[in-house]
């Protein structure tokens, strides 16, 4: 999408070159108050204990300390989880692209029966509300044995409804010419989805990635739910559970946060594009 | 859904289209007289069809519809995961009416739902509206306010516990600045509401920012240029021509927050658990503490039900309401 990009009547850019917009005078503050949450998470991290007590405190500390830091790798397991939360989140990229890729492409492009039953049943998921899984899902998994190990988290990211609703209007945009030449030179259908399909999909899959990311990334009700051991918490329960325990020790509270926002916050300013027309696909979060 | 369909990075469009393009199982198919090749032929597309979906097909119906079929079970009966379930009929539903602790878990959740939908709507709107033009700094603005929609319930969380805190949180030191008397925030069951809406806000502004976005970007700008020259000034330009385009955005959006406003649980969570005095407890902490603290399942999932009724009824009503206006979100 290109919110970005694209620009308002010629005449408005032509007098915005004239004179300063009266609407910084908006937009100014208002992106000050949006940005100030992130400044104090960053500026909190690396104050020292001292003068974070002190009232009124200062905006920005006196001396730079990374003791926030050191106190939260010494007394958590937060790289555990780190880890814990990296490995969920490649697992279920990886499995929504693969999965929700073939699924989409065999409901856009391949004739077989029960194709428009099979699709709809899966568009009717998504009216389904998460709690109502909840309960049946965590009886499920402990029946399983899932429950308490890394991979309650995984199992419900290895595909979504949504994920196969996106793909597959991908591929009905896609023009058929391409495939039909390569299937009659005698590739198989496998070989035409890996080797013509996937590499045009290119935009579909960011978008995908980027929504399993974000939602797995920051998932906090179902591991909450399915996981009480803190060997597999993932990095938003861990950090929500050391909250409770260290309630007033901010500048490592705060550094734990760095640790579990830091990432989406530098993927976003790096492909802020693609964020944006994930975030107008779904406004999923949480 | 015309405006607010997905909006999925399109390819170069084909100059024909999809629809003139003849289908696949003619090309393969063509000149096979004999009727037992065509069936395997079709039984050969069959399998290979259900091949491509059936791994995700399974995933997400095996953990969605069948788990969705267990919780109407599962409210029909008391059971709290180690004992023998005792088969109760609706009495859980029966009870629901009658529970007092529900029933100010509904209240809560009307009183964020009222908060949080309109302002959200209004706020994205404002903002698409302030970022809809070419000026210095703008991508700037732009980041500045996008960013915080990757902030998860825990960071979250967090950050709203300490800028609200009472004792030295930056909001009290920004009243004291101004010589007014300090707020509880968090800890006042007046005020805790709003903070976590204030906070819901910061994160998810994006969402409702960007649709607006695209929608405004769509709007054709001869009529803007007409509307104009027949002598309209900024702000009627606005009400009459540019907000009127923008209906089925606004439908899908309240739809959409809605929905979310009602399933708050997260911040919740991990701001007030609840508190103060029961004050932020929504219908979904009540339901999570009714099925994982007390382990009510039955309970737990006959007040899911109803949450989910609730949900389609307002949803439905929404649509209709809209579609009786004339707008199409859907």
């Amino acid at each position: 999408m290109s919110v970005a990009t694209r620009q308002p009547a010629t005449k408005e850019r032509a007098r915005a070159h004239r004179r300063p917009s009266a609407w910084h005078l908006v937009l100014a503050p208002v992106a000050i108050i949006f940005a100030i949450p992130f400044v104090q998470m960053f500026l909190t991290s690396v104050t020292p204990a001292a003068d974070i007590n002190k009232f009124p405190r200062d905006f920005f500390p006196s001396t730079l300390t990374l003791d926030g830091y050191f106190a939260l790798f010494r007394e958590s397991e937060i790289l555990l989880w780190l880890g814990n939360t990296a490995i969920v989140s490649a697992i279920a990229i990886l499995s929504h692209i693969v999965l929700c890729s073939l699924a989409g492409y065999g409901f856009a492009r391949l004739t077989f029966r029960g194709r428009t039953f099979g699709f709809l049943a899966i568009i009717g998921t998504i009216m389904i509300p998460t709690q109502l899984l909840m309960i049946p899902t965590y009886i499920l998994f402990s029946r399983v044995g899932l429950i308490d190990s890394l991979g309650a988290a995984i199992v419900p990211w290895l595909a979504s409804a949504f994920g196969i609703f996106l793909m597959r209007q991908f591929f009905i945009s896609l023009p058929a010419e391409l495939e039909e030449a390569a299937l009659i030179d005698g590739c198989t259908r496998l070989q035409v989805f890996f080797r013509i399909i996937l590499p045009l999909a290119k935009p579909a899959i960011a978008t995908l990635a980027i929504f399993t990311l974000l939602g797995s990334w920051n998932d906090l009700v179902w591991p909450l739910i399915a996981i009480n051991n803190d060997q597999s918490f993932t990095l938003q329960l861990g950090i929500t559970n050391f909250q409770g325990a260290r309630r007033t020790e901010w500048s490592l509270l705060m550094a734990g946060n760095v640790v579990a926002t830091l990432p989406l916050i530098l993927f976003f300013l790096f492909a802020q594009k693609q964020f944006i027309a994930t975030m107008s696909f779904s406004g999923l979060k949480g | 859904m015309t405006d607010t369909k997905p909006r999925v990075p399109t390819p170069t469009p084909s100059p024909t289209g999809t629809a003139p393009v003849p289908r696949l199982v003619s090309v393969t198919g063509l000149g096979e007289r004999d009727p037992r090749a065509r069936r395997r032929r079709s039984l050969r597309d069959n399998l290979e069809g259900w091949a491509f979906v059936a791994p995700a097909l399974v995933i997400i119906l095996g953990l969605s519809l069948f788990p969705a079929v267990w919780a109407f079970l599962l409210s029909m009966q008391e059971w709290d995961g180690f004992s023998e379930p005792v088969n109760v009929g609706f009495d859980n539903y029966a009870a629901m009416a009658t529970d007092g602790d529900l029933q100010s878990a509904l209240v809560h959740t009307l009183v964020y739902t009222a908060l949080f939908v309109p302002t959200s709507v209004l706020l994205g709107l404002f903002l698409a509206v302030a970022l809809n033009r070419r000026i210095r700094f703008i991508g700037l603005y732009r980041t500045a306010i996008f960013v915080p929609f990757v902030a998860s319930a825990a960071a979250t969380g967090i950050l709203t516990t300490y800028l609200f805190s009472p004792q030295f949180g930056l909001l009290n030191q920004i009243l004291e600045f101004f010589r007014l008397p300090a707020q509880g925030w968090l800890e006042d069951p007046n005020q805790s509401m709003v903070v976590i809406t204030i906070m819901s806000l910061w994160g998810q502004a994006a969402f409702t920012t960007v649709i607006y976005l695209a929608a405004l970007q769509d709007i054709p700008a001869d009529l803007l240029e007409a509307a104009r020259i027949d002598g309209a000034n900024p702000w009627q330009v606005f009400w009459h021509v540019v907000f009127p385009q923008l209906a089925p955005v606004t439908v899908f959006a309240t739809i959409w927050q809605i929905i979310q406003a009602i399933q708050l649980f997260d911040l919740v969570y991990t701001t007030t658990r609840g508190g103060p005095l029961g004050a932020t407890e929504t219908i979904v902490y009540y339901l999570w503490d009714a099925a994982f603290k007390k382990l009510d399942f039955g309970y737990g999932s006959a007040v899911a039900y109803g949450l989910f009724a609730v949900t389609l009824l307002i949803t439905i009503g929404v649509t209709i309401y809209s579609r009786r206006s004339n707008v199409r979100a859907f």
